[in-house]
C-alpha cells in the first residue's frame, strides 16, 4: 500500500510541533516517545502500519481545537483516530502525521428520552450509549459489530452500520447533530435535538467523510424504544442461490424484519467448529429476526417460514426462548471470531442489489478457485451488504498480494453487479485505488471540491478516500 | 424556456446558459426569488429501474411524483417519507415531480419514524453549474463509499446541481393503518402526550395535533400501521397509554385514516386563509411555550411537536421570537414584499454560512442556478 512520502520538514521540527501541542494540553496528553507512538502506528487493518509523528489526547472541543488550529499554521497533518477498529486503514497515520485520539472525550452531556435523543461527546462506545439509556426502555440504533469498542467519532466517520440497519438506517439516518472542528480550530454546530438542516444538509456530508472534513467532538444522536420483543429464525438451505432468492421473496412481499443475516458453508463449518452453535451442515443458512409483541412476531415468522418452504429448506429453527434466540445469533457473532482462529482473513465489505445475490455469490465462488484462496460469506443480506472473508496466509510470500487482487476483483463485480466498494468500512486507504471503478473523474472532482472548502489546506486525513495520483495535486500544493 | 430531453441536453443547456436559470420540476412548490430562464426538468421523465426485491427504485427528475406512486402501489410499495403535495396551501398549478420533492427534501407525518426524504435517497445524477455530469451514492441501501453528496443535494433546491436522475429505497406499503385521538387537549398536554405514544415501543408513524380553533376542540392524533393483528394490539396499548390524557377515539376506517393524515401532510386548516405561512423545526417540547410567544392564526403541530406549522398575519418576522430557542424557521408562503425583506430560510451562523456559500461557489461557479433561491 502506497502511503505519500513524509513532509521531512515536519519531521525535523517534532521538538518545536511536540512543544508547542503540550503547551496546550494536560501533561500527558501528548504522546511522542518512538515507543509510545507504535501504539498508534495502525487500526484493525494491522497489515499496514507507520507510527505517527506523535498522538494527542485532548479531552474538550477546546482542546481539539487548540491542536488543530496549531497544526493547521505548522501545516502538520493531522489523523483522527475513534477506537482505532477500522478495517480500512481510515486511521493509519505517516511519520509526519499527528494521530488525535479521542479516547478522553467520553462523557454524557445530555439524555433526554422525552424528546428522543442524547447527547455524548464523541469518544463514547457505540453500545455505551444503549447503556446510557436502556434502563429507560431505549437504545441507539446502529449496531457495527465492534460495537463494544468503537467510538460514536469513528461510526460517524465511516457512517457505520451493523445487523439491524435494513429497518432502523444507519448511523447517517440516527445522526441528528454535530460539534465539529474545522482544520483551523473553528468550532461549528450542526443540527441538534430538532429535525432537518435550515439550509444545505451539511451534517449529511460530515456524516461518512471519513475524518477528512473536521473532527466532531459531540453528537446529538437519536435514541428509540425498544421493542417489546424480538425472535429470530434460522432457516438451512441447500444452495447459496435458494437462501439469496429466499432473501429477496421476503422483502417483496412486505414483511420488513430487523436483520436477515447470511452465513454461507465455509462460514458454517469455520463457525461450528469454534462456538458449536448447532447449526445444520447445509450450504446456506439465513437468520431472520422479527420484532414487536408476541402475536406481531408470530404472524411475522409464519409468513416468513411460508417464504422460506417455497425454497426447499433443509430446516426452519425458529427460537422459543430467550435461551434459543442467542443460540441462534451464537454462531453468527462468533463468526468473525472463528474465522480468524482457522486462518488470516481480510474482510470485504461490498453492497450488491440484493436481486444479484444469487448470480453474484455463485462468480465469487467461481473467482475463488482462480485464485486459489478460500472465501467464506457473512453478510447482512436484507441490504445486499456482502462481506466475503478471503482466507490467505500472511507467513507465506505473495499470499496477501494474491488475496488483496482478489479482493479487489470481488469488490469491482460487486460495482459491475450495480452496487458499491464498501457498504459500512469506509474506503481509508485499504480501498482507495478501486475508487475509479465505481466513480468517474468528474464525480471524484466534485467529492474533492467538497474537501476543497472544509479544508482548503488538505490537512485532514489526506491520504485516505482517494486514489493518490488523483489528490496529488491538491495535497502537495500545501 | 428551455426544456431538454435527456441528461446529455441538460448539460449542454447548463454549460452554454448565459445567466441564471430557473429550474423547475412541475413548478408546484413555489420556489421563492429565483429569477432567470426557466430550465424545465418535465421531459426528463420515465422509470429507469424498479427492484421491488430490493425495495429499491431509479427515475429521472421530471417524472411525475403521482406516476412514481402508481409503479410503486403495483407492488404494494411506497415512498416512505410521505411528501406533501404544497399546491392547495401554495395556491399552485401543475404537477409535482421527483426532482422538486428531492430538490426540497419534502417530507411528511411519517418523518418521525421512517425519516425524511434524504433518508430515502440513495443515489443521484445531477448536473453542475459548470454543466458536468456527476453521479453520486448509486442503487443500493448501504453505500459509504466517498463522501455522501446524496444528502447534500437533497433540499439544496437546486443551488449546487440540476438533479437528472434520483435512486430511492422504498418500504413495503402497510396493509393497514389506525389513528387514536384525543380531543380538548392543551398544547402542552397534548406534546407530552405525543411523547408517551413516540416513546412505546409501538413504532409509531404519526404524532400530530391541531389545537383548538374557532370553537372547534383540539384534536391530538397517534397513527399506527402494519398488518392487522398488529395494529389491533398495539392500537390498544396506546389507547391504555394514553387514558390519563383524556377520553381516547380509535378510527380504523382506512379512508377515513388516510384522508385524516393527508390532510395534516397538507396543512389543510390553512388552505383558502390569507396571510403567510411558516414551518418552524424545534425540539418538541420546546414548542408549546414558543407557540405562545407566536402572533399566530393557526397552529398545527407534527412530528410530535417537533413540526410547527404557524399561519401569520403577512409580514411578521418570527425568527425573533426564536433567538433563544434552537431550531429553523422556513418561511414557506409569504407576497414578494415580505420575501424582500425576510430571508425564505433561517440564517445560518457566519462559520457555516460560509462553508455554504464556498460548496456553491464550487459547484456553481458562475452562480446561475436557482441564483438567490437559498440566499
Amino acid at each position: 500500500m502506497e502511503m505519500p512520502p513524509p513532509d521531512t520538514a515536519v519531521i525535523a521540527r517534532k521538538d518545536d510541533i511536540v512543544a508547542r501541542l503540550q503547551a496546550v494540553l494536560p501533561k500527558g496528553a501528548v504522546i511522542s516517545h518512538p515507543e509510545e507512538t507504535r501504539a498508534y502506528e495502525c487500526d484493525a487493518l494491522t497489515a499496514y502500519r507507520c507510527p505517527p509523528l506523535c498522538a494527542v489526547l485532548p479531552a474538550s472541543t477546546e482542546e481539539v481545537s487548540a491542536v488543530l488550529k496549531i497544526c493547521h499554521e505548522e501545516r502538520v497533518p493531522v489523523v483522527p483516530r475513534g477506537s482505532g477498529t477500522s478495517l480500512s486503514g481510515g486511521a493509519l497515520p505517516t511519520a509526519d502525521s499527528v494521530i488525535l485520539g479521542v479516547a478522553r472525550l467520553n462523557e454524557v452531556l445530555e439524555t433526554d428520552c422525552e424528546n428522543r435523543f442524547i447527547r455524548v461527546q464523541a469518544g463514547r462506545t457505540n453500545l455505551s450509549v444503549t447503556g446510557e439509556v436502556e434502563d429507560q426502555g431505549f437504545f441507539y440504533a446502529p449496531d457495527p459489530s465492534s460495537q463494544l469498542a468503537c467510538a460514536i467519532a469513528g461510526n460517524i466517520g465511516m457512517n457505520s452500520g451493523g445487523a439491524h440497519c435494513l429497518k432502523y438506517g444507519v448511523t447517517t439516518n440516527n445522526l441528528l447533530g454535530v460539534t465539529m472542528v474545522l482544520m483551523d480550530g473553528t468550532v461549528v454546530e450542526l443540527g441538534g435535538a430538532h429535525l432537518d438542516a435550515p439550509g444545505l444538509d451539511l451534517l449529511g456530508v460530515i456524516c461518512g467523510s471519513e475524518g477528512q472534513l473536521g473532527v466532531v467532538t459531540e453528537a446529538t444522536l437519536r435514541i428509540l424504544p425498544r421493542p417489546e420483543g424480538a425472535r429470530p429464525i434460522l432457516m438451512a438451505f441447500g444452495s447459496n442461490e435458494a437462501a439469496g432468492e429466499c432473501v429477496s421473496d421476503i422483502i417483496r412481499a412486505g414483511v420488513l424484519p430487523v436483520a436477515i443475516e447470511f452465513m454461507d458453508r465455509p462460514c458454517i463449518r469455520a463457525t461450528e467448529a469454534f462456538a458449536h452453535a448447532g447449526y445444520p451442515d447445509c450450504e446456506a443458512l439465513l437468520i431472520v429476526e422479527v420484532e414487536g409483541a408476541p402475536a406481531e412476531i408470530d404472524a411475522q415468522l409464519g409468513l416468513i417460514k411460508q417464504i422460506a418452504r417455497r425454497h426447499d429448506p433443509i430446516e426452519l429453527r425458529e427460537s422459543g426462548s430467550e435461551e434459543e434466540s442467542a443460540r441462534i445469533w451464537l454462531g453468527r457473532k462468533a463468526a468473525f471470531g472463528a474465522m480468524g482462529r482457522i486462518s488470516d482473513y481480510m474482510c470485504l465489505d461490498g453492497v450488491i442489489p440484493v436481486s444479484a445475490l444469487p448470480e453474484v455469490l455463485h462468480r465469487i465462488g467461481e473467482m475463488s478457485e482462480e485464485f486459489g484462496l478460500d472465501v467464506a460469506n457473512v453478510f447482512h443480506a436484507g441490504d445486499g451488504n456482502l462481506h466475503p472473508l478471503i482466507l490467505y496466509d500472511a507467513n507465506k510470500p505473495g499470499d496477501l498480494e494474491t488475496c488483496e487482487a482478489l479482493g479487489a476483483e470481488i469488490l469491482r463485480l460487486c460495482v459491475r453487479a450495480g452496487g458499491c466498494l464498501t457498504g459500512e468500512h469506509g474506503v481509508g486507504v485499504e480501498k482507495r485505488d478501486l475508487m475509479a471503478a465505481q466513480f468517474s473523474p468528474q464525480d471524484m472532482e466534485a467529492q474533492l471540491r467538497v474537501k476543497d472548502v472544509f479544508d482548503p489546506a488538505w490537512l485532514l486525513n489526506p491520504a485516505k478516500v482517494f486514489p493518490l495520483d488523483v489528490t496529488a495535486p491538491r495535497r502537495q500544493a500545501r | 424556456m428551455i426544456a431538454p430531453e435527456n441528461e446529455q441536453d441538460l448539460a449542454e443547456a447548463v454549460a452554454s446558459a448565459q445567466g441564471g436559470l430557473r429550474i423547475e420540476g412541475g413548478g408546484t412548490r413555489g420556489l421563492a426569488g429565483s429569477a432567470g430562464e426557466v430550465l424545465s426538468l418535465a421531459a426528463l421523465q420515465g422509470v429507469d429501474l424498479y427492484d421491488p426485491g430490493a425495495m429499491t427504485i431509479v427515475v429521472r427528475a421530471g417524472t411525475p411524483l403521482a406516476e412514481v406512486e402508481t409503479v410503486l402501489a403495483r407492488e404494494n410499495q411506497r415512498l416512505a417519507f410521505e411528501p406533501m403535495d404544497h399546491r392547495p396551501l401554495l395556491g399552485t398549478a401543475g404537477e409535482p415531480t421527483i426532482g422538486g420533492v428531492v430538490a426540497a427534501n419534502v417530507s411528511g407525518p411519517r418523518r418521525i419514524q421512517a425519516g425524511a426524504c434524504r433518508d430515502s435517497l440513495i443515489g443521484v445524477r445531477f448536473v453542475d453549474g459548470r454543466g458536468a455530469v456527476v453521479k453520486n451514492g448509486g442503487r443500493v441501501m448501504k453505500n459509504v463509499t466517498g463522501y455522501d453528496l446524496v444528502k447534500l443535494m437533497a433540499g439544496s433546491h437546486g443551488t449546487l446541481g440540476v438533479l437528472s436522475e434520483v435512486s430511492l429505497k422504498v418500504l413495503p406499503r402497510d396493509a393497514c393503518a389506525a389513528s387514536v385521538s384525543i380531543r380538548g387537549l392543551s398544547d402542552g398536554r397534548a406534546v407530552q402526550a405525543m411523547a408517551a405514544a413516540l416513546g412505546s415501543p409501538h413504532d409509531v408513524s404519526g404524532a400530530a395535533h391541531l389545537p383548538s380553533s374557532d370553537g372547534a376542540q383540539a384534536t391530538t392524533m397517534i397513527r399506527l400501521e402494519g398488518f392487522d393483528t398488529s395494529i389491533a394490539h398495539r392500537s390498544e396499548r396506546i389507547c391504555d397509554l394514553l387514558a390519563g390524557f383524556g377520553e381516547v377515539a380509535v378510527e380504523s376506517d382506512p379512508a377515513r385514516v388516510a384522508a385524516a393524515w393527508q390532510s395534516l401532510r397538507d396543512v389543510e386548516t390553512f388552505h383558502g386563509r390569507p396571510g403567510d405561512v411558516w414551518r418552524i423545526s424545534v425540539k418538541p417540547s420546546d414548542a408549546p411555550a414558543l407557540v405562545d410567544r407566536l402572533p399566530a392564526l393557526g397552529v398545527q403541530y407534527d412530528w410530535g411537536g417537533g413540526l410547527i406549522w404557524v399561519l401569520t398575519s403577512e409580514g411578521s418576522d418570527l425568527r425573533p421570537k426564536m433567538a433563544d430557542v434552537a431550531g429553523h424557521a422556513t418561511l414557506v408562503r409569504a407576497s414578494p414584499e415580505t420575501r424582500a425583506r425576510i430571508p425564505t430560510f433561517h440564517p445560518e451562523p457566519a462559520p457555516l454560512a460560509a462553508i455554504s456559500a464556498g460548496l456553491r461557489a464550487k459547484f456553481d461557479p458562475r452562480a446561475i442556478l436557482n441564483p438567490g433561491v437559498m440566499d
